[in-house]
């Protein structure tokens, strides 16, 4: 049977679109999806992917097909025919990539001005979050009898993250609560102003899609409203020395209620033990490290921590650890 | 009659195969030598290199750090990195490569600068021993990218001599790339204007752009590195006010153009050999060529796209973004052209063949995921994660390495007058393409699932997938067995190769293998275009394929079969 090549051509054109779809759709390569954000981002990359597939099937198709049917035969010392180009053709393969990629361009800008809705994330409003977290010293009093909510204009948790070797360690902005673990209520926007002690160190939840690196001496930013309940890993994803592998944490997304309970709880356990918090303050760098290398102070957490036993598991091990000695 | 490059290449058999092996552990100031320098020594660099790696994988076969020490696991995939990109990929692929191939191809009888030369391949050899001295002292273990603070507080003398190591390596490099640039500017014969220079050259000459722009702007950020580690100035050091990402902006304003310069010169390698064993034309000579050039500028202007979670503001993602999207345009011109060169040829399947189809065939696969995360909100969650670290080996291996290997395969019997072995060439390939794809493709999931770069423990969900990748890296070591035996082996006793064996066009062909002193003695002439493959349609079947590049003189070869100096000629041979 001799099919015409047209024929050919559109019956191979069809099946690579169909699988390119298929797989675009049903990768299943990426984990739960727990933020509002991780499904706006999880839909860009199975865009790319069926793009990606469409493309990498039909490259590898066409060599493997040159593999075969274009292989030299035995005896035959002539060139194939001079085709030095085809103009039209060229044109069509740049053209084609080019509407692609502008596509692409424009679908991710749109991605991550819904993700990054506000401009929050980076760091070029740095001046804007500094004066806020000035101001926190003030609001303290105010917000230990309100419900943490240190931003009146919109209904955001504010967080102040800090980096340290080899921990995370989470102030909730307007309380005194410090924790080694990261509690978040579902459906409510969260913002991150994140910061490092020592090295730089970079802050992922491959849960939320969402990472943004501490770095030592500035403020980062970063905004998530996470909408699926569960335990989520915290990830250390920037090299921050012998232990790197090991800085990891937890965020515990809850139902409002049982996050009230817990911010109840600990509003409780804090006040009583003020004067200990007091100076783990987002400012009291130099105090932080003491913090860390002195068991002791670990005790004050009110909460053992998946972090803080990181830590205490670490003071107790044989092996060194590395000071942070900025 | 233009047989003139014929003749006298008869005549200088006996002279060009005793090039006597002293000579290579000399101060040579001849190209050829010093390509082949650059070649063995970052050869060496690769084993040594890929033992760290091995090691690394090793660690990582079970989830928890059980192998090596936790200090021991950073310095060793710090090394490796370094080892594989400052001491194999770019020595190897614009030292070695670029000065065995470049005077050759353009007609010229040596680089324009022939001690500059010299001075740049022996700046190599006591800096890498300098850098693996600093095994004794503990050797950096910041990553390859050595970002500060980190890498001025930990192994302090191991990163000093990485830091002086860089910056010597570094002024080789320079010094590499201004030769490149006038010799290709300015050493062609008069009758190869530019729009008839081999593409490995037009590949050279975007990539030594890079060389001379972007390299300066990292030895400037090791000398303010070094100043902090040293004599404790605070350029990038929060704590005496400095800023570590702007070291993380000139660090990559040499790095992300140091891609380009890994990967040009092998998009030079593929675009020549491909037409010479397809048969054919490479497919839209000017595209490609254009291409190397606009890939080399936009090279320039994407470095921020490594530091989309560095805290980069808004107006900066953006830009980079598009930026580095745009250059899968040029990139994806180049793959096309190939496909189009091999769709139908007559391929000739030797080893330099399968390696520069596989080359190909992998690069897609590392061009794909580079738009994927070029796109910065996939990016944010991509980024220090096995995802990147799948994509560059998928660039770097899959594009640079198994270019080296191709063109190791074409050019052997030039640079040593033999012949490699092809069954063993064939079992190379095969080895090197299933471990390579076993180690590096699953490295995908492992990213996109959660699994971050540079650990080492790691989640015991990942295990499988990781046992995976170590038993493909094993397979790989495996592979370069056949390769060093065939090398070995085929340098001492090979089949001796004619001045010509794959009947290639380019100039490189028209000298004895390997060629002389000084290349020709008489000056050659460009009588037909580097891939005008397929002219004619009767290449003598009953000649030994040895003596086919007459086709090259005379543009024809039915004026070859009954040449009695050709046949004199092949019985002499």
């Amino acid at each position: 049977m001799n099919v015409p090549s047209s024929v050919a051509t559109l019956i191979v054109g069809i099946a690579i679109t169909l699988i390119s779809v298929w797989v675009g759709q049903n990768n299943g390569l990426l984990p739960t999806a727990a933020s509002v954000e991780a499904a706006q981002i999880d839909n860009l990359f199975n865009a790319m992917m069926a793009i990606a597939t469409g493309l990498f099937l039909l490259v590898q198709g066409a060599l493997l097909y040159s593999l075969f049917a274009f292989r030299k035969r035995k005896g035959d010392e002539t060139d194939a025919s001079p085709i030095h180009g085809n103009v039209p053709l060229e044109i069509v393969w740049t053209a084609i990539p080019s509407a692609i990629v502008l596509w692409l361009a424009i679908y991710s800008f749109d991605v991550y001005q819904s993700v990054n809705s506000g401009g929050f994330m980076g760091s070029d409003h740095m001046a804007h979050a500094q004066s806020k977290v000035v101001n926190v010293s003030n609001q303290t009093q105010l917000a230990d009898m309100g419900s943490g909510m240190a931003n009146p204009i919109d209904d955001s948790l504010v967080i102040n993250v800090k980096g340290l070797q080899y921990a995370w360690l989470f102030y909730y902005d307007g309380t005194d609560i410090v924790s080694g673990d990261l509690h978040v209520p579902a459906g409510r926007p969260v913002e991150l102003n994140i910061n490092a002690q020592d090295v730089i160190h970079a802050f992922w939840v491959p849960e939320f899609r969402l990472k943004q690196d501490a770095v030592p001496g500035a403020e980062t930013h970063l905004a998530f409203t996470p909408n699926k309940t569960g335990n989520y890993p915290i990830i250390c994803a920037e090299l921050c020395g012998a232990y790197h592998g090991a800085m990891k944490t937890r965020v515990i997304v809850e139902t409002p209620e049982e996050y009230e309970a817990w911010y109840s709880s600990r509003i409780v356990a804090t006040s009583d033990n003020a004067s200990d918090v007091a100076e783990a303050s987002p400012h009291a760098g130099h105090q932080m490290a003491s913090l860390t290398l002195n068991p002791d102070n670990l005790k004050d957490l009110q909460t053992p921590s998946v972090a803080s036993q990181e830590i205490q598991a670490l003071l107790s091990s044989a092996e060194p650890l590395t000071a942070p000695n900025l | 009659m233009t047989t003139a490059p014929i003749t006298e290449s008869a005549h200088h058999d006996e002279v060009s195969h005793g090039t006597p092996w002293k000579e290579y552990f000399s101060f040579s100031t001849d190209h050829k030598v010093i390509g082949i320098q650059y070649l063995v020594t970052s050869f060496v660099f690769y084993l040594i290199g890929g033992v760290l790696a091995e090691l690394v994988r090793t660690e990582l076969a079970t989830p928890a750090s059980d192998f090596v020490s936790r200090e021991v696991y950073n310095e060793l995939f710090t090394m490796h990195a370094t080892i594989m990109i400052f001491l194999w990929i770019i020595p190897s692929l614009t030292g070695g490569f670029g000065n065995f191939l470049v005077p050759l191809m353009i007609g010229a009888k040596d680089m324009a600068f022939p001690k500059l030369n010299a001075i740049a391949f022996w700046i190599i050899p006591p800096t890498s021993v300098l850098l693996l001295l600093s095994f004794f002292v503990g050797p950096a273990s910041a990553g390859w990218t050595s970002y500060p603070p980190l890498s001025l507080i930990t192994n302090k003398a191991g990163e000093a001599i990485w830091i002086a190591s860089i910056i010597l390596l570094g002024t080789s490099s320079i010094m590499a790339g201004l030769n490149f640039l006038v010799t290709i500017l300015k050493m062609r014969i008069p009758s190869m204007p530019m729009n008839k220079m081999p593409l490995f050259c037009w590949s050279m000459l975007a990539t030594s752009a890079l060389q001379l722009v972007a390299t300066p702007v990292l030895t400037g950020a090791m000398v303010l590195l070094g100043f902090d580690l040293i004599i404790g100035t605070a350029f990038f050091n929060p704590t005496g006010g400095g800023d570590p990402i702007v070291y993380q902006h000139m660090f990559w304003f040499y790095s992300h153009p140091a891609v380009y310069i890994m990967i040009l010169p092998a998009f030079g390698m593929i675009s020549e050999i491909l037409p010479v064993h397809a048969r054919k034309p490479i497919f839209g000579y000017q595209a490609i060529a254009y291409s190397s050039i606009a890939i080399s500028f936009l090279g320039l202007i994407v470095w921020a796209h490594h530091m989309f979670t560095s805290g980069t503001p808004d107006w900066l993602r953006m830009f980079f973004m598009i930026a580095t999207m745009v250059i899968a345009v040029p990139t994806g011109i180049k793959v096309f052209s190939w496909v189009a060169t091999v769709w139908g040829g007559k391929l000739r399947l030797c080893s330099a063949m399968l390696f520069g189809m596989a080359f190909v065939s992998m690069f897609v696969v590392g061009g794909l995921s580079g738009v994927m995360v070029a796109a910065v909100p996939f990016d944010i969650h991509v980024h220090d994660t096995y995802f990147i670290v799948a994509h560059l080996h998928y660039v770097l291996f899959g594009g640079s390495v198994f270019g080296i290997y191709s063109g190791i395969y074409h050019w052997f019997p030039k640079m040593t007058g033999r012949m490699l072995n092809e069954p063993l060439g064939k079992l190379h390939w095969a080895l090197t393409f299933v471990g390579f794809n076993m180690t590096f493709l699953p490295m995908h999931i492992l990213g996109l699932q959660g699994m971050n770069r540079r650990v080492a423990e790691y989640d015991p969900q990942f295990a499988t997938i990781n046992m995976i990748c170590t038993i493909g890296s094993y397979i790989l070591a495996v592979s370069t067995v056949p390769f060093i035996i065939n090398a070995i082996w085929s340098w001492i006793g090979g089949d001796k190769a004619s001045d010509n064996p794959w009947q290639a066009l380019t100039l490189e062909w028209t000298t004895p293998s390997p060629p002389p002193h000084e290349n020709w003695e008489i000056e050659p002439v460009l009588v037909v275009g580097p891939y005008d493959y397929g002219k004619n349609h009767k290449m003598p079947v009953n000649m030994p394929p040895a003596k086919a590049e007459p086709v090259l003189a005379t543009g024809s070869t039915t004026q070859d079969e009954g040449n009695p100096d050709v046949a004199n000629e092949n019985s002499e041979e």
